[in-house]
């Protein structure tokens, strides 16, 4: 496969940042109360990641190590303002609706993530496609959230009106709790889904190809428990 | 003033719960809730920084970015500052206080992309809160960041000893027992003063 494609499939579907690496789970619940929220959200994150993994490519032979974290917060933070200001100039029914999230995409912990395990080792045009599948990933996520959210909780698809009159919407999927049910089931699926999967790599080979954080097979993985340590390590550093 | 403070501490640590409400600092809320020992040392760490932070990012705002009128910079130099001050914070624990810096050391670094604190620093300065105002709402913020995750982690403690049907395990039972948390949680915003 074209290791530029390869970048959007392993960003979309096999490391999706939201559902299997369990990444910048803060803004996934607290902005997919409506869909159109989500994609809102889900592009301003892309644009800024994109950029970001840009930037943090060209520069990473002239970041020192050292003090290549503050340096990478500096360009996501320049950037996070300059898209919070377009966003707020051009479309305000979002800004409004979004509120504090906009300027809270610098701790998204993807962002730094992608610059830090991928935009700094690999070529611009590389990371930029990183960025775009990740990015788009994390998109198809919190869409699909806000969709499943709008329905049950207000009974409405992007906005419009779905159900007959009789139906009586379960507020309680547009309010906080709501948001942990949903991304809980969601997780539940893939998980009940990939361990058929993952029952039969297991026994073929050490582990399966995708991530460990979410997995409900990780006790009795060997790739996890390998993988355990600096898993830990890196949630620690990058815990958002 | 007094009903002013307690207004502001009982407010942000249960109405509007900065984890369960808001949704801030939710990746170490789910990733350091396994034992109850080190949630409450994150916590404690947590209630620090925020409180210092708080201070410190009104101070900066009210007296150098607001009269210069480049508040719209207020993001790039909170973040900043919050980084900085976490790590003098931790030298300066190091050097006077061992037995702190004992409990809290390892968790401080964790703090500096906690969003919660970026959080309530930028929530400060929307709802334009004065210093006092700032502090207090930090303290009352990183109290309710505190309970609910130290909740988390005896419900944790708990759930690892039960039979859990396999696709729940891992993040989806602990997603759903923060959904209950937040439901009860919810019964507080009927509080008034």
């Amino acid at each position: 496969m074209n290791k530029y494609i390869e970048r959007l499939y392993n960003g979309i579907i096999k490391e999706n940042p939201t559902l299997i690496l369990m990444l910048g789970m803060c803004p996934t619940l607290a902005v997919s109360t409506r869909a159109m929220n989500g994609i809102g959200m889900g592009l301003s994150t892309t644009a800024v990641l994109i950029l970001s993994n840009i930037v943090i490519s060209l520069l990473r032979k002239i970041i020192p190590d050292q003090v290549r974290l503050p340096a990478y917060i500096v360009v996501v933070a320049s950037l996070v303002t300059v898209t919070e200001l377009l966003i707020e100039a051009y479309l305000p029914s979002l800004y409004s609706a979004l509120g504090i999230y906009i300027p809270l995409i610098v701790v998204n912990c993807i962002i730094l993530g992608r610059a830090e395990a991928y935009a700094n080792k690999h070529s611009v045009g590389l990371s930029a496609m990183d960025g775009l599948g990740m990015g788009l990933g994390f998109t198809a996520a919190l869409t699909l959230a806000g969709i499943v959210r709008e329905l049950l909780g207000n009974g409405t698809f992007f906005g419009i009106s779905v159900f007959p009159e009789s139906f009586e919407p379960v507020a309680i999927f547009v309010q906080p709790p709501g948001a942990f049910l949903v991304i809980a089931l969601f997780i539940a699926i893939m998980n009940a889904v990939g361990i058929k999967t993952r029952q039969r790599k297991l026994v073929e080979s050490d582990g399966c190809d995708m991530g460990c954080a979410g997995c409900a097979m990780a006790s009795e993985c060997k790739k996890a428990e390998k993988a355990a340590p600096s898993e830990t390590a890196k949630g620690g550093s990058e815990s958002c | 003033m007094l009903k002013n403070v307690i207004l502001l501490i009982v407010g942000g640590a249960l109405i509007n719960n900065v984890v369960l409400n808001q949704f801030l600092g939710i990746c170490s809320f789910l990733g350091v809730s396994r034992e109850m020992k080190a949630s409450a040392s994150l916590g404690g760490a947590v209630i620090f920084v925020i409180t210092i932070a708080s201070a410190v990012t009104s101070l900066l705002y009210t007296y150098v970015l607001a009269p210069l009128g480049i508040d719209y910079m207020k993001t790039i130099v909170f973040i900043l500052i919050i980084a900085a001050l976490v790590q003098i914070v931790e030298m300066f624990l190091k050097k006077t206080s061992p037995a702190i810096y004992q409990s809290l050391g390892i968790f401080l670094p964790l703090i500096t992309t906690n969003c919660a604190v970026l959080g309530v620093a930028l929530t400060n300065v929307q709802n334009e809160y004065d210093f006092l105002e700032s502090v207090l709402s930090g303290f009352g913020t990183a109290l309710g960041f505190t309970l609910a995750i130290v909740i988390l982690a005896s419900i944790r403690e708990r759930i690892n000893e039960k039979d859990i049907p396999a696709p729940l395990r891992g993040a989806p039972i602990v997603l759903i027992a923060a959904a209950l948390m937040s439901i009860a949680f919810m019964g507080f915003s009927g509080l008034s003063f």
